[in-house]
């Protein structure tokens, strides 16, 4: 005789409500990104004949057409070649001056803006809602302020670039003293030593390879932005090209984004080497 | 030297302190005590790294100054502290890390130059000297082993040429051979240059061997002061709860009997 052993039922799998809630979650937010998309489609003027006829304009634009003399890109007239790298030139040095001014700006804010080390909550939100000015106005609008301010040439371009970028660096600085070892600096607070000192010796050997990287890193965006400050009068090779375009001069716009996009490679290439030397 | 008075410290709202009163004198000091007993609050309270909630911290006969107070910064400088986790500035070298002791001797303007006064580099490399590290002055501080960077965090406590030494649980992140070289130095310390030791241990054989007297914390609260050889296996295992003799056999033994002036706090 057999005895039958009744089985036990299978225990019905069920996933916890945390992950359910989860679950529901994910597909409010793909919902939501699928709704956002599709809402930005109108307005955008997207149409396929015109990017046909648009691709068939581009390539009589850059290689030329048989009835206008001197068009198209090739080959690149360099005739001018020793304006265009002094201005190029000129835009580097704006990038640098302009980086520079930023750091100087950004390493005091982001002590303030950094939880770890600001004075009061007050002072962090201030702060903070500054470093979200400086960065969201567009720099090209920056630049225009500053044009109109001070007058055309190097000098607002400058400027725009010193305080959208130190808008940029201060909070990049800022979650870098955010995420620095407390330890550290706890043992040089624990000896006495004054909150100057607990800054200059205990946070700031922590901070400064973070603050380099970002800092070249920021240098390298810098130097592509400032070639656009020129466009709006803020000096630097901007404008040439913009000159060259508009007067259908393609050839020099040629030789002139030949030379931006040369000295741009090699100073990403200068600089992520350093970086890499840094990390 | 270090005195507690009723003092009582929490964490939003959370005691991890509570009543505490004790006055800690010279010799070596041992604090034990469960996970979470309040022992390395307790170290940072002496410290004045955190201000005390209720009661007080007098060093010297004088309570600790006010949380950023130039009284508060010169009775740090006397109380020399050392981590578990060494917390050396890990990018300077050994001698930096050293010199960092010197700090609150230096005025915070002439330290932001990076010129040193007569004398304090001097003073550094013979601290290093003193715990074995003269040839590790300029490597730096993450390239040098546990056992090294402890005592690299010895010498920068020294360096303030402080009256007292807290080491909160200064070897558990060493091995046994590292370990044994930072409690020689501790203990010399003690016992040459008559600096008073407290230090957080887990060890009870360590407690036996270097303490002169013994502080045990539960759950915040004083639990047991007294000489390390009143410190049955007993008296630890209700201390630590039934199932835990850290870093010892379990074997049951020594007295069966409580010391008269152990009191527990009742769980
Ligand atoms: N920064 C903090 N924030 C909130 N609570 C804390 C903090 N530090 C400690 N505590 C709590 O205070 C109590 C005492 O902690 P403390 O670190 O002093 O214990 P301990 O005796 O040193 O323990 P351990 O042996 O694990 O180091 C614990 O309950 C702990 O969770
Ligand atoms: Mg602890």
């Amino acid at each position: 005789m057999t005895i039958r052993v009744p089985e036990p039922p299978l225990p019905i799998y069920r996933p916890p409500p945390a992950v359910l809630r989860n679950q529901r979650w994910r597909w409010a937010a793909s919902a939501t990104v699928l709704l956002i998309v599709a809402l930005s489609l109108g307005g955008s003027e997207i149409s396929l004949p015109r990017l046909t006829q648009g691709s068939v304009n581009i390539v009589h634009y850059l290689f030329g057409s048989a009835e206008r003399p001197r068009s198209g890109y090739f080959p690149p007239d360099f005739s001018n070649g020793l304006v265009y790298l002094q201005q190029m030139l000129l835009t580097v040095k704006m990038a640098v001056v302009g980086t520079t001014g930023a750091v100087i700006l950004a390493i005091p804010l982001s002590f303030l803006a950094a939880r770890n080390t600001t004075p009061n909550r007050l002072t962090y939100q201030l702060t903070r809602r500054l470093l979200d000015l400086f960065r969201g106005v567009p720099l090209i609008v920056m630049a225009l302020i500053f044009v109109a301010a001070v007058g055309l040439g190097p000098f607002p371009g400058i400027l725009a670039l010193a305080i959208h970028t130190a808008g940029i660096l201060g909070k990049l600085f800022a979650e870098g003293i955010e995420n620095i070892d407390e330890g550290q600096v706890e043992a040089v607070r624990s000896s006495g030593a004054h909150p100057v000192q607990v800054l200059s010796h205990g946070v700031w050997p922590q901070i400064i390879p973070h603050l380099l990287s970002m800092t070249l890193y920021r240098f390298e965006s810098n130097v592509r932005d400032s070639t656009l400050l020129g466009i709006v009068g803020a000096g630097g090779i901007g404008y040439y090209i913009t000159e060259a375009i508009r007067g259908f001069d393609s050839r020099s716009a040629s030789a002139i984004l030949i030379i931006i996009l040369s000295s741009v490679f090699l100073i990403d290439f200068l600089s992520a080497k350093l970086r890499e030397r840094l990390s | 030297m270090i005195e507690t008075n009723r003092l009582g410290v929490s964490y939003r709202g959370q005691p991890a302190l509570t009543d505490l009163s004790v006055t800690i004198g010279g010799g070596f000091t041992a604090v034990i005590g469960p996970s979470g007993a309040g022992k390395s609050t307790l170290m940072r309270a002496l410290n004045g790294l955190i201000p005390a909630g209720s009661g007080q911290v007098l060093f010297q006969g004088t309570p600790l100054g006010r949380p950023g107070s130039a009284l508060l910064r010169i009775q740090q400088r006397r109380m020399g502290m050392v981590f578990q986790g060494f917390n050396l500035v890990r990018r300077l070298s050994a001698l930096e890390n050293v010199l960092l002791g010197r700090l609150a001797a230096t005025s915070p303007w002439r330290s932001l130059s990076g010129w040193l006064p007569h004398g304090e580099r001097e003073l550094a490399l013979h601290l290093l000297d003193r715990v074995g590290l003269a040839d590790h002055a300029w490597q730096r501080a993450d390239q040098l082993s546990g056992g090294q960077q402890q005592r690299v965090g010895i010498a920068r406590a020294l360096a303030q040429q402080p009256q007292v030494i807290l080491a909160d649980e200064p070897i558990s992140a060493l091995d046994p051979k590292s370990a044994a070289e930072v409690m020689a130095i501790l203990h010399g310390i003690q016992a040459q240059d008559g600096l008073a030791v407290i230090a957080n241990l887990h060890s009870l054989e360590t407690v036996r061997r270097y303490a002169g007297r013994v502080i045990a914390l539960r759950a915040g609260q004083l639990v047991f002061d007294d000489v390390p050889q009143r410190l049955t296996d007993n008296v630890a295992r209700e201390l630590y709860g039934q199932d835990a003799l850290p870093g010892e056999s379990q074997e049951p033994g020594g007295n069966q009997e409580l010391p008269p002036n152990v009191h527990f706090a009742s769980a």
